[in-house]
């Protein structure tokens, strides 16, 4: 009760701290170095940044020889924590028995967590690089299969660092 | 009355059970493949290995009998290591394919898997390759890879549908299931088998790869297909009902149902057919309408005429609650004279097992509120003579017999509670749009009077699936107004019960019920075949009428 509404100093300012001047000029130092460094600003939308393969831009589905490799299974619209893919499956005569009749993802929904493309069992659906992602309706930004399927020599680059790194 | 111990507690049972029955009835899950309550013991899939006292080996659950004294282990080191290696035997054929199987998320393999396994195989060879996306029959498709020889099918076929069809040929791991040559898997209870099946081999050629079972919302019902009214789980997602399945209740339908009631009862609720909103005849065209002005129109037809010239027909089809109001309100309020049920019986359309000849689930419940089908023939007559000039039918198509849609044709006022656009919603003056019974509250009763309760699944306008409590999915959990999956149709339907006492109330005469259950607790009161019942003894299995089966209804009381 004794230091209540007391205000308790944890250390003493010393003469040069208290005048702040010091500390002033050694920020402006760091500052004006950067001046003479190289530039990290990318003149957006004139120059565009091309990103890292571990980066998680939105995702697609890999289509090979003309079909697309899912299978419908619906693990990655269970697993997603947004709530963002919508999976309908049918029947087809090729080996793998199902397909995807309709695939949406709603990417005003998804979060780009990465999830869906972890747990997809077919290496179907993998995170792409790209990231501009702007739109002027909520119907617009419901991705169909149209929208999504990617070759998989396009993808080429995600699909080899997926083997390498997981 | 013999003393068995297991796991330490000791329980008194019947000396006649197998120690399998003895635990499950003391709640002890003894881990099982190819046993099944209701059919006979095969013992092949060894999964319910447990240890007993003074036996040298460890003994199968399903066959041991038990034994005074008796002191079984389910939980010991060796029990537990040969269930593991059972689980890798099984495992080591069994396709990994999951992903694309409709057993995934209701799979015994699947979960004795999590629950039982170490989860690692050692097996590196090639798995053996059978036939796969067999047609076993009308109903059920088999991929034989998945099988894990239990032999459940088998059993079943030849026990409960008493169409002995299936067999296994081959040998070890090379063992097939096939249908003797020339014969396919056709019974009307055929699609048993794909909710025996513990893993994926047999599944359901109508519910084909249409959900996974997590995406869906199950809520208990009752089947519409008969009188016999089997306990079932309605499936829906995004609104729209996907399949059935049966509820075990032993008083009713054990665990089985018909391939009829299964695929054939709900297709109306999906229904292009469908109604939505009420009807009226304007100009020999049907217009659509409010509530307030389909009311108020049959209120003032109604008063235009005679109470000896207006007939009401209940329904075998809607709810005890339905027909109990409906009759009241015909009887009391509007002062109708004539009171007629019709029959759906088919004749030589029935067996030992489930299918009742008569295909309505109330036909029974519709009498004991007073509606005799007995009465329908001089109801009919009357029409024709011109003595009654106006008719009410509750949920029911009763001109789909061409005789009848003449004489309905006479007809000065004819009002319809319909779900569908249907023959007699045709020659109808005033259409109600009434909810299905995947809508609605409420109660059936059934040829052997057990009176079961059915839940809403499916929402209609006026209904919420958070706030009236409905059972619910993931997706139903969280879907938002702009979300395109929490979109299934909604219709504008009510409970019949509900638009009769809105007509009573335009009448002047309110009725006031806020749900189906108070109809209950006052047609418990007044109906004596009811009496003492409520929705809480009703409870998930139902309870009999001292009315009992029809044959014993006393001819109706009010008339």
């Amino acid at each position: 009760m004794g230091t209540h509404g007391k205000m308790i100093r944890t250390r003493d300012l010393n003469f040069l701290q208290r005048i702040y001047i010091p500390e002033i000029l050694k920020g402006m130092s760091m500052t004006i170095a950067q001046l003479f460094k190289p530039k990290f600003t990318v003149q957006y939308p004139d120059e565009r940044f091309a990103p890292e393969k571990s980066f998680r831009g939105r995702p697609v589905l890999v289509e090979e020889n003309g079909v697309e490799r899912c299978v419908a299974c619906g693990l990655c619209s269970r697993v997603c924590p947004a709530l963002a893919i919508e999976v309908q499956a049918s029947e087809t005569e090729l080996e793998k028995e199902r397909y995807p009749i309709k695939f949406e993802i709603n990417m005003v929904r998804c979060i780009f967590c990465g999830f869906c493309e972890e747990v997809c069992p077919e290496e179907a659906i993998i995170m792409s690089d790209e990231y501009l992602l702007a739109f002027t309706s909520q119907e617009e930004a419901v991705f169909g299969k149209d929208r999504l399927l990617k070759s998989a020599e396009e993808m080429k680059g995600r699909l080899e660092w997926l083997r390498n790194h997981r | 009355m013999a003393k068995i111990t297991i796991d330490g507690k000791e329980f008194d049972v019947d000396p006649k059970l197998t120690v399998i029955q003895a635990a499950a009835e003391n709640g002890i899950e003894i881990p099982h493949f190819c046993w099944h309550p209701k059919l006979s013991v095969s013992g092949n899939c060894r999964m319910c290995l447990v240890e007993i006292e003074k036996m040298p080996k460890l003994a199968i659950a399903c066959s041991t009998q038990v034994s005074d004294g008796m002191v079984v282990r389910t939980d010991s080191d060796r029990v537990v290591k040969a269930r593991n290696a059972v689980m890798e035997f099984l495992l080591i054929n069994h396709p990994l394919d999951c992903p694309i199987c409709d057993e995934a998320g209701e799979c015994k393999l699947q979960d004795y898997a999590y629950k039982y396994s170490i989860g690692e195989s050692r097996f590196t060879e090639d798995k053996v390759h059978k036939p796969k996306r067999v047609e076993l029959g009308p109903r059920v498709m088999l991929d034989d890879e998945r099988c894990i020889m239990c032999s459940r099918c088998i059993r079943f076929a030849d026990e409960v549908a008493h169409q002995p069809a299936l067999t296994f040929t081959e040998r070890g791991t090379h063992v097939v299931l096939t249908t003797f040559p020339g014969q396919q898997f056709d019974s009307p209870y055929s699609m048993n088998v794909i909710d025996l099946c513990p893993v994926g081999a047999l599944t359901s050629r109508d519910f084909r790869f249409k959900s996974r079972v997590w995406e869906m919302s199950s809520t208990d019902s009752v089947c519409i297909g008969c009188a016999r009214g089997c306990n079932t789980q309605v499936w829906v997602r995004n609104n729209e009902i996907l399949r059935l399945t049966p509820k075990q209740n032993d008083e009713v339908n054990g665990p089985w149902m018909c391939d009829h009631g299964r695929l054939d009862s709900f297709r109306h609720v999906n229904s292009d057919a469908r109604l939505n909103g009420p009807l009226l005849r304007k100009d020999n065209a049907f217009v659509e309408v409010g509530w307030d002005e389909a009311l108020s129109r049959i209120v003032s037809e109604l008063r235009t005429y005679r109470k000896n010239e207006i007939a009401a027909i209940g329904s075998p089809y809607a709810t005890n609650e339905d027909n109990y109001i409906f009759a009241k309100f015909m009887r009391d309020v509007v002062g109708a004279k004539h009171f007629a049920l019709a029959e759906h019986v088919k004749p030589g359309d029935q067996d030992e097992l489930l299918i009742r000849a008569d295909k309505t689930p109330n036909a029974a419940g519709a009498q004991l509120m007073g509606f005799a089908t007995h009465a329908l023939a001089p109801m009919l007559e009357g029409i024709k003579n011109g003595a009654i000039k106006a008719l009410y039918v509750l949920e029911d198509n009763i001109a789909a017999d061409p005789a009848v849609a003449d004489i309905l044709a006479e007809l000065d006022l004819l009002i319809v509670h319909s779900c569908v656009r249907n023959e007699t919603t045709e020659l109808a003056h005033v259409v109600l749009s009434s909810a299905t019974f995947a809508e609605k509250n409420g109660t059936y009763t059934n040829f052997l009077g057990r009176v079961q309760r059915i839940r809403p699944a499916v929402t209609t306008v006026d209904s919420e699936r958070t706030l009236d409590g409905f059972s619910m999915s993931r997706w139903d959990k969280f879907a938002a107004h702009n979300d395109r999956w929490g979109k299934g149709p909604r219709r504008d339907a009510r409970s019949s019960w509900r638009i009769i006492a809105a007509v009573s109330g335009v009448m002047g005469t309110k009725m006031k019920y806020a749900a189906s259950d108070e109809i209950f607790k006052e047609l418990a009161e007044k109906i004596p075949a009811f009496r003492g019942l409520s929705y809480l003894k009703l409870g998930s299995t139902g309870a009999t009428t001292s009315a009992g089966a029809p044959a014993a209804v006393p001819t109706p009381a009010h008339s």
